[in-house]
């Protein structure tokens, strides 16, 4: 498709152009207020909680007086004080706004300081005395498999008849890999501003990727109709997932102080207990058995993950499921058993995080084909393009056909073409042979990611959109703004749709008031939904003016053009600001809702059939990485990414999230690692001891590209979500580094955890050592 | 005296004579002036988004340095001007740096952006500007990004750092010099009462005549670690004495066989000196911390702090440096190990300062290596470091210097592993096992959430064999980043 095709009679002017982020200039100069820098309302009083002491337990005594006595303390307040119902889960009501009496994990809130300023909140806080019987604490996998505790109940897939497969199955290996978590570490950390208004209404602003969820939750803690409640978010110092379900909390504490003490009240975590008392990626330890042929076919796969969920269910239903929807990754299992459970442990609840379960599932059976690849001894990407989906082998093991599955083959090889992929194979094996100390893998490794929210009703999405009578365009949606670009790419698709200059849209905080009912900005589907729902918003009123136009021109409806900030039939043309006007004075509504609903998805998870994605998205990367054998120090060298975002609505922001999606993978599976005591106590929870990447931990050859294919779908203008899929190319370095690691004693699989730390590196070099001659590495 | 802090905000010149000792710069800015450019991303000084720079006139320029704010005590400003985001384009005019930001796309969420922008604007009115990749990641190790994975804003970088500086601030250099240079005077500056009071002393005497009558006055230097105290212990300091006007103690005197170094010489400043002295300094230096806490962090004190870390501290044992302390007008001098007594307590008398260490040079016959282990290359804390100073006659070992950090409860010599080593050959790797095992003895490493005992103990044994390998004279390359060479580190 050209790009200058008219879409049904719209002149793209701004769609598909790199325009920049509509806050750009206001990120620059540091004029983009997020929610701590609105200015206060007069009275505004400040909040710090008081937190669990340990891990497990009975609370049995609450000693305030000495909180109380701090002279600026102006409330505290505990569970009893909650107006409505003390829960702040997402669904299933197993999330206390306060502990009440059982302490699930450490440093819990368990009361609520209200102060004068918040330096003297967090130091009142603090003086509390919390008493608690402590119980033995469940902390990791194998804690959680000992008591057998889940927060929801296991759950399992199966195609084809797994046994009698792998039974005929010329090898089969198993093997486990332990997968760890991510904290998200957004910049700005989770902050609610509450505001009481008149009789029980409450205006929140929240650093949220779901308003609608912040408004029911916070009528909930209130005990008032949803309508009392408003929530307000014009943009998020990032998210990635934190802000989905875990900025609820802080927005109902907010409120139920702002409630009881009348006054507008600001819940701002410091780092330190925003890392303790949010939600991270799940962590999980993956096993499995596989069989296949002497040419590393796969015949059969048979997959567990044994998955930490932390103290709640929050949104592991769906991130689990996620994680086994991309057990089969790129590539076609005849037979395949993908099973899970969902492990109750004493520490916070998991949650959320770019790519919702995704990037496990794709990184444990990426770990399964180099164990092929290593067995056979062929080479890995070989193995990789042999088990491919491929037309008539193109069933996943949940039934759904993979209907666009020739776009990733010829990719592939684009990518080995342009990274000279099989040239620097050689060149590494007699670097490798020559080296002692330091060693170099490479390895390129595909992505098909499934777009769409796996529970159904999340993907819909509502617009509202005003044309003024100057001409100027108000433009709000059900979407968040965390940094994505999600309202430049919406204003530039509602841009084109009245033939304005951009500049003529404005973008409006996300609120409550104006569309109601949104699923949570997440699951990559922002522009998707969106867009198409502003689009249809924009289209209304459009149709409205091209036929006062048509009747002004003397011509059929369907001949107005709206382009260059006019609206023209023919010879016959005025500018798009007169018609606006026009409209006005002859009584025309120049304001319309918008509202879209994925099409084609049919998942129903009960019965297990169905199609849970409407489309997938593609892209393959190849990394290539340098190990110290004595130290276990790792440093990537090099990177080429290959994505498909369709026919991209903005290259450049698509190929931002796609750099910065690969860098935070990057972080998830080398250096970021979260370190829990056995009592339950986050020892990592801040910047100084859990490391994301840093400017320095870019290759200079970083490059990326965009695979230039529409969408065969009729998604947005043909284009294709962007924002978790190249997370997952970050498991591109994580296996050469394996790569490495396996040149020390080759042809045996390396058994490498998640994240690669040197001390990683250094242990898996042992194991592998274990299995070659006995060759010491200095 | 003076009895009031003077410093420079949005263009004209504040006096302020009554203030929380503790209160941080990021708190003044965003609470009292309502300047909510900045951001506060992690309070603890390890992201940058609070990241301002201060301008001073010094030694003939003005010298633009990146701080944290939100770790810096407002007290320390005293002599500078306070440059934040919102000063960029004051004009209405975007600044070179915030014009390529917007042009290479560098900017998602934007949190952390104005940090970023004041980062690059500092290295904008550097001297030597950073050009080379290696370069602005070093410029931007202080400051975390976690939207655009950083190419954009490298390359941001590239475009604005290319041509020479030209904006309102170098066009106007002249008369900004000489009102900096005005604002720098020499008086002991004392501001509040006996119960609380931030002192600002100028004369060596007046230090010690205020830590003689205030033992129990907290001392700052660069306060990046005393500001933790403040935001995250939530401790109040209501006496405070910053020793970062002592001239005394500003010194750096660099001769042909020992380099000294004054107790109040910030990393940043020491760092050219340190690199003359062996290039693994240098790399060491550019690793330690950010470029943000190296411009106030300083070389006493990340001494007298007393971290069973200190990347410094191992590293000066294993060369031989001598501390320098004065209590009152009594001077004395140690070994720097004798400093460190054990976990968090070191041979420092109350009211005692750290006056500065005099580091020996390296010999023909000495060869240095010092390696550090981090999970992440720049901007950590490491789990290991290495430090090793061997003398050689010919290929056989006549003495060995080693000193680690992160083995025991301080920065502490291997006595044993260097015992072993005397006599070894440079030429045969057998000889060296006996101090590789030597090293049990020297110590017991804990696991935490860094590394695990076990790890921490391997790492070391492969150190010594690394340093020698090295210095034997390795075929293939021994680092994943390779040594600089002498020649290259003399030329920064």
């Amino acid at each position: 498709m050209a790009d200058d095709a008219p879409h049904d009679n719209v002149t793209l002017a701004s769609v598909h152009q790199s325009v920049p982020h509509d806050s750009a200039i206001r990120h620059v100069t540091g004029s983009a207020p997020y929610i701590d820098d609105l200015p206060e309302p007069r009275g505004t009083l400040h909040i710090a909680l008081g937190l669990a002491p340990v891990a497990r337990g009975q609370l049995v005594e609450l000693d305030l007086a000495a909180v109380r006595a701090k002279k600026g303390v102006i409330a505290v307040l505990t569970a009893t004080d909650i107006p409505g119902k003390n829960d702040v889960s997402p669904s299933l009501g197993d999330e206390p706004m306060l502990v009440s009496d059982e302490i699930s994990f450490h440093a819990q809130p368990v009361f609520v300081v209200i102060a004068e300023t918040r330096k003297i909140a967090r130091k009142a806080a603090r003086r509390g005395r919390i008493e608690a019987i402590p119980e033995a604490p469940a902390i990791d996998v194998a804690d959680a498999l000992e008591t057998g505790e889940t927060v929801l109940p296991d759950y399992a897939f199966q195609r084809g008849d797994i046994e009698a497969a792998m039974r005929a199955a010329p090898q089969t290996l198993d093997g486990e890999i332990d997968i760890g978590g991510q904290e998200h570490f957004y910049l700005e950390g989770q902050i609610a501003l509450a505001i009481p208004g008149e009789g029980v209404d409450m205006h929140i602003h929240s650093s949220t990727q779901h308003p609608s969820e912040v408004q029911h939750i916070v009528a909930r803690v209130l005990g008032v109709p949803d309508h009392a409640v408003s929530v307000e978010c014009r943009r998020m110092g990032g998210g990635f997932g934190g802000k989905e379900s875990q900025a609820s909390h802080w927005a109902a504490i907010a409120a139920v102080a702002a409630r009881l003490t009348g006054r507008p009240c600001k819940l701002r975590l410091d780092r330190d207990d925003d890392f303790i008392l949010t939600g991270k990626r799940h962590d999980m330890r993956t096993a499995y058995e596989v069989g296949f042929d002497d040419a590393g076919v796969i015949a059969a796969l048979d997959m567990e993950h044994l998955v930490r969920c932390g103290y709640s269910a929050d949104l592991s239903l769906g991130v689990v499921d996620r994680t086994m929807f991309h057990s089969d990754n790129a590539y076609y299992l005849p037979n395949a058993a993908i099973a899970s459970r969902r492990l109750k442990t004493n520490t916070v609840s998991n949650t959320a995080f770019r790519g919702f379960g995704g990037p496990q599932g794709i990184l444990a059976i990426e770990n399964v084909i180099d164990a092929i690849a290593r067995t056979t001894g062929r080479d890995p990407l070989d193995v990789r393009k042999a088990n491919l989906y491929r037309t008539g082998r193109d069933i996943t093991p949940y039934g759904m056909e993979v209907f666009d599955c020739e776009t990733l083959p010829p990719l592939i090889e684009r990518l080995e073409e342009t990274s000279r992929y099989r040239e620097r194979r050689a060149e590494i094996a007699e670097f490798n042979a020559n080296s002692r100390i330091i060693k170099r893998g490479l390895a390129l490794t595909p992505i098909k990611f499934g777009i769409s929210f796996t529970l159904k009703h999340l993907n819909q999405a509502g617009a509202l959109v005003h044309v003024y009578s100057d001409g100027s365009v108000m433009l709000n949606h059900g979407g968040t703004e965390m940094g994505q670009g999600l309202n430049t790419k919406v204003a530039q698709v509602v841009a084109d749709e009245f033939g304005v200059p951009l500049a003529r849209v404005k973008i409006t905080a996300t609120h409550t008031a104006k569309v109601p009912n949104t699923a949570p900005t997440a699951a990559s589907s922002g522009s998707d939904l969106n867009a198409m729902a502003a689009k249809i918003a924009a289209r209304t009123i459009r149709d409205r003016m091209a036929a006062e136009a048509a009747r002004r021109f003397g011509v059929e409806p369907d001949e107005i053009r709206f382009a260059g900030g006019q609206v023209s039939a023919g010879s016959s043309i005025m500018p798009f600001n007169e018609l606006a006007k026009t409209c006005f004075l002859e009584r025309i509504a120049l304001s319309s809702t918008g509202y879209y609903r994925t099409p084609n998805i049919t998942w129903d998870r009960a019965s297990k059939t169905g199609r849970p994605f409407f489309y997938f998205a593609y892209g393959a990367a190849c990394s290539e990485v340098m190990i110290d054998t004595m130290t276990g120090e790792m440093k990537l060298v090099a990177v080429d990414i290959l994505h498909d975002c369709g026919i991209s609505l903005n290259p450049a922001l698509d190929i931002g999230q796609i750099e910065g999606a690969f860098v935070q993978g990057l972080g998830w599976l080398t250096t970021e690692e979260l370190v829990f005591s056995p009592d339950g106590r986050l020892r990592t929870h801040a910047p100084s001891t859990y490391k994301i990447p840093l400017a320095s931990d870019i290759p200079e050859h970083f490059r990326v590209d965009l695979w230039d294919e529409p969408n065969r779908e009729d998604a947005i203008y043909r284009s294709k979500a962007v924002g978790e899929p190249p997370l997952m190319h970050g498991v591109s370095t994580f296996s050469a580094i394996a790569d490495a690691i396996h040149s020390v004693a080759p042809g045996h699989p390396v058994k490498l955890r998640a994240p690669a730390t040197p001390e990683a590196i250094l242990d898996a070099l042992d194991l592998q050592r274990g299995h070659g001659q006995h060759r010491p590495g200095g | 005296m003076r009895r009031s802090l003077r410093f420079i905000f949005r263009g004209r010149v504040r006096e302020l004579a009554a203030f929380d000792p503790s209160l941080t710069l990021l708190e003044w800015l965003r609470e009292d002036m309502h300047a909510t450019g900045t951001k506060e991303g992690c309070n603890e000084g390890d992201c940058g988004a609070c990241t301002v720079v201060l301008a001073r006139a010094e030694a003939g320029r003005i010298q633009y340095s990146p701080v944290n704010a939100c770790i810096l005590l407002l007290g320390q400003v005293d002599g500078a001007e306070i440059l934040t985001i919102e000063d960029l384009a004051a004009s209405g005019t975007l600044h070179p740096i915030q014009q390529a930001m917007v042009d290479q796309h560098a900017s998602q969420c934007g949190f952390c952006t104005p940090g970023i922008v004041m980062s690059l604007f500092a290295a904008y009115h550097e001297a030597e500007r950073p050009v080379t990749r290696e370069a602005l990641g070093d410029c931007l190790s202080g400051n975390l990004c976690r939207c655009t994975g950083y190419r954009p804003i490298l390359d941001a970088a590239t475009q604005a750092l290319a041509g020479p500086a030209d904006d309102a601030f170098s066009r106007a250099t002249g008369v900004r010099y000489e009102t900096l240079a005005a604002l720098a005077d020499s008086r002991d500056v004392v501001i509040g009462s006996e119960e609380r009071f931030f002192a600002i002393p100028a004369k060596l005497e007046t230090l010690t005549a205020l830590t003689t009558t205030h033992p129990d006055a907290t001392l700052i230097a660069g306060a990046t670690d005393a500001g933790l105290w403040v935001t995250k212990k939530l401790a109040d300091l209501p006496r405070i004495i910053a020793l970062g006007r002592v001239h005394a103690l500003r010194e750096v005197v660099d001769s042909e066989t020992a380099l000294f170094l004054g107790a109040s010489v910030t990393h940043a400043e020491a760092l050219p000196y340190l690199a003359r002295i062996d290039p693994d300094l240098e790399t060491l230096m550019r690793r330690f911390a950010s470029k943000q806490v190296r411009a106030s962090g300083t070389v006493g004190g990340n001494i007298a702090n007393g971290s069973p870390i200190g990347d410094l501290a191992p590293a000066l044992i294993a060369l031989g440096a001598t501390l320098h302390l004065r209590q009152s007008d009594t001077d004395r001098d140690l070994p720097l190990e004798e400093f460190f007594i054990e976990y968090g307590k070191q041979d420092r008398a109350p009211g005692e300062i750290v006056t500065g260490l005099t580091i020996p040079r390296l010999a023909a016959h000495q060869h240095f290596r010092v390696f550090k282990i981090s999970k992440r290359f720049d901007e950590d804390i490491s789990a290991v470091l290495g430090a090793f100073c061997v003398s050689l006659e010919g290929r056989i070992i006549t003495e060995a210097r080693i000193a680690f950090g992160g083995m025991a409860g301080i920065p502490k010599r291997a006595s044993a592993a260097e015992a072993a080593l005397v006599g070894a050959s440079l030429d045969t790797p057998h000889d060296w096992m006996a101090a590789i095992k030597a090293l049990d003895a020297d110590y017991q490493p804990i696991s935490d959430m860094r590394a695990s005992a076990t790890y921490r103990a391997r790492i070391a044994r492969a150190l010594i064999g690394k340093a020698l390998t090295e210095i034997a004279g390795a075929r293939s390359q021994t680092r994943i980043t390779s040594r600089k060479t002498k020649e290259a580190a003399h030329g920064g």
